[in-house]
């Protein structure tokens, strides 16, 4: 007699793999195998997890075009399939099997399209938090002002690429007009959600590594420097005044 | 354990009224209408982020209205353990929305690391039995509360098993005190596929320990050998023959909680609420045909 | 002190510059939250069957096209990169062409 964990094993090796024959022991009402029953189960699996994938990356879909979109998902699920059964936290790696998957190497913006739909559902389903203050920010006395940092909010998230990512995932995701990506240069983008709407920034050179150096923990003058360091065009009043309106700020935090 | 009478109608802390699947779909209609319903059942899944849109429309939904917690992920029938951190999570929903009652389903969802986003189906025999007893017992204690375990739609069987489901049923009843939450549409998508009676299984099934009472649609389909095959779908209104066991069951039971699913081609706000309203009407038709016999 | 380090008395003046841009709070956000922010249906589980699940279940395989040899048909643009990136994975077994 067939034992339960190796029936179990096996039913689900069987659910990814079409090659794989009906789990033995595994029958319809007449005791006869079960092709076509046990492909309910298959096509189950195969078509919810397609349209969990669709739903978090619309724009990839639009992108491909819903045939090859649900092609390209089920290789995707076959090789990661969820790790938790939250099904809005599915799909982390898409972006980088996009950027790995050997038939889309002329497509090389897609993962950072997918990462960037990706961030705005960890933003929409990220803590809530009042963001900080502006006024809290302006009584900081002038010589602790280099030495502060700043707690990024919950939500916030950067994805930076050398194509105009936000412009692509717009498009695709509200039917704007498709940049000219050989022309259009990169986009740096932050994601936030202040109150309950999340809001996609594009960010001006020197910007996302500014927030990246805060949200390491480092205090405002080496995050300063860290913008400098890529982009000496980067204007910190500005800079500031986005990541405030944005929301992208939690709250000071003492020197370290 | 479950006592005679109704006491197990109180225990299960919603109205004896219908209720529905809540889709977010339906959050603005339902804030902007205040709809007279029973209750709304949550997928516990869907609440189990941090923060965001979801929470801040289920607590308005949830100031005006009872919520009752119906896991889909938590896979008390897979031959490993239970996800610690998942069955934490779990209880975290539960102490912010204060549900009425939870339930889960009879089968598995993962193995080792994967999750497959579906239901699936478990032999029924002493090991699977002693198995789910466990995991039901931890549940239960983790949750500090009796939870509602649902019975299946299933389309294959297993050589395996060794005994009929409602046995199996009513021994993890016995061993773990349990309740049970009896869908009607799996009742008849289970009988449908394996060729069995659903009136037969209905007036075996153990009703003292019913809870609550699933409603949904299903969708026709051909078996290997082109006979019926019936998919739970919930992507359509209930089926004329599960509203007739419906009947059958309330007939027998009286009031009890019932929620109409619709998940997949969710329609607008206004044919699910009519889906609730026509379980309410045979309940309180059965009712008042219930005095009238009485006072006969 | 170089180019990359601000002097105390800028970075002042630029939280000035910032706070001075920024519009005073109202109301209003508030007031939208009540209703008709954005509801993302994305990722939500639900405990059916999949849509249309039976109609698959017909044909022996459910994998109805090879993301191998498919060509996406999209609004996406082909580009050929300078530096000519490949990709890295390596087909699964059944990617593989038969015979």
């Amino acid at each position: 007699m067939q034992r339960p964990p190796e029936l179990q094993e096996e039913f689900a090796e069987a659910l990814l793999q079409p090659g794989n024959p009906v789990p033995a022991g595994v029958v319809g009402p007449n005791g006869k195998a079960a092709e076509k029953r046990f492909a309910v189960y298959r096509n189950n699996v195969a078509v919810s997890l397609t349209a969990a994938l669709k739903s978090i990356f619309p724009a990839i879909s639009a992108l491909v075009g819903e045939e090859y979109f649900a092609a390209l998902a089920r290789e995707f699920i076959r090789r990661h399939p969820p790790s938790s059964s939250i099904l809005a936290d599915y799909g982390r790696d898409f972006g980088d099997f996009l950027d790995a998957f050997p038939p889309l190497a002329n497509y090389p913006y897609l993962g950072d399209a997918a990462r960037l739909e990706r961030a705005w559902l960890d933003a929409y389903h990220a803590a809530d938090a009042t963001p900080l203050d502006a006024g809290e920010l302006g009584s900081v006395p002038q010589e602790r002002l280099g030495s502060t940092r700043i707690d990024l909010h919950p939500s916030a998230r950067i994805v930076r690429s050398r194509w105009p990512v936000a412009t692509i995932v717009e498009a695709n995701r509200s039917g704007g007009a498709m940049p000219n990506l050989s022309a259009a240069g990169g986009e740096d983008v932050l994601v936030s959600r202040p109150a309950l709407d999340v809001i996609v920034t594009r960010l001006a050179p020197g910007e996302a590594a500014f927030l990246a150096a805060l949200g390491a923990g480092e205090a405002l003058e080496s995050a300063i420097a860290s913008a400098f360091d890529g982009a000496a065009s980067f204007d910190l009043a500005s800079c500031l005044q986005r990541c405030l309106s944005t929301g992208a700020f939690l709250r000071l935090l003492p020197p370290a | 354990m479950a006592g005679n009478g109704r006491a197990w109608l109180v225990e299960a802390g919603l109205p004896a009224r219908a209720g529905v699947g809540l889709k977010a779909e339906h959050y603005h209609a339902i804030l902007d209408q205040r709809p007279d319903i029973g209750f709304f059942e949550i997928h516990a899944e869907n609440y189990m982020g941090a923060g965001g849109p979801p929470h801040a429309y289920l607590s308005a939904i949830r100031d005006a209205y009872p919520i009752s917690l119906h896991g889909v992920g938590l896979s008390i029938g897979a031959l490993g353990p239970l996800d610690g951190a998942h069955l934490s999570r779990l209880r975290q929903v539960a102490e912010r929305y204060e549900p009425g009652l939870f339930s889960e389903h009879l089968a598995w969802s993962t193995h080792d690391t994967a999750y497959y986003n579906d239901l699936l189906p478990v032999p029924y025999d002493r090991e699977t039995l002693d198995r789910v007893c466990d995991h039901i017992d931890q549940v239960q204690e983790a949750l500090g509360r009796r939870m509602l375990l649902e019975n299946p739609s299933t389309y294959v069987a297993f050589e395996q098993s060794s005994m009929s489901e409602l046995d199996f049923l009513r021994e993890v009843v016995s061993r773990t005190g349990c309740g049970l939450l009896l869908d009607v549409n799996n009742v008849y998508v289970s009988a449908v596929n394996h060729q069995t009676s659903p009136e037969a299984y209905l007036d075996a099934f153990p009703f003292e320990a019913v809870g609550e009472i699933h409603l949904g649609g299903h969708a026709p389909d051909t078996d290997d050998e082109g006979g019926p095959l019936l998919i739970d779908a919930h992507d359509r209104a209930v089926d004329e023959a599960v509203w007739a066991l419906y009947e059958r069951v309330i007939e027998r039971v009286g009031q009890v909680p019932t929620l109409v699913e619709w998940d997949n081609d969710v329609p607008e706000w206004s044919v699910l609420y009519g889906q609730a309203q026509a379980a309410e009407a045979i309940m309180a038709s059965v009712s008042r045909s219930r005095r009238h016999a009485a006072s006969a | 002190m170089n180019q990359k380090t601000l002097s105390a008395v800028i970075v002042a003046g630029a939280v000035a510059t910032a706070l001075a841009g920024i519009a005073a709070p109202t109301g209003a956000q508030a007031e939208a939250k009540e209703k008709c922010y954005g509801v993302s249906l994305a990722g939500k589980n639900d405990c059916a069957a999949g849509p249309g699940t039976s109609c698959a279940g017909t044909s022996k395989i459910d994998y109805q096209g090879n993301a191998w040899t498919l060509v996406p048909k999209g609004t996406c643009a082909s580009i050929e990169l300078p530096d000519g990136r490949v990709g890295s994975l390596e087909p699964l077994d059944r990617d593989l062409p038969q015979g």
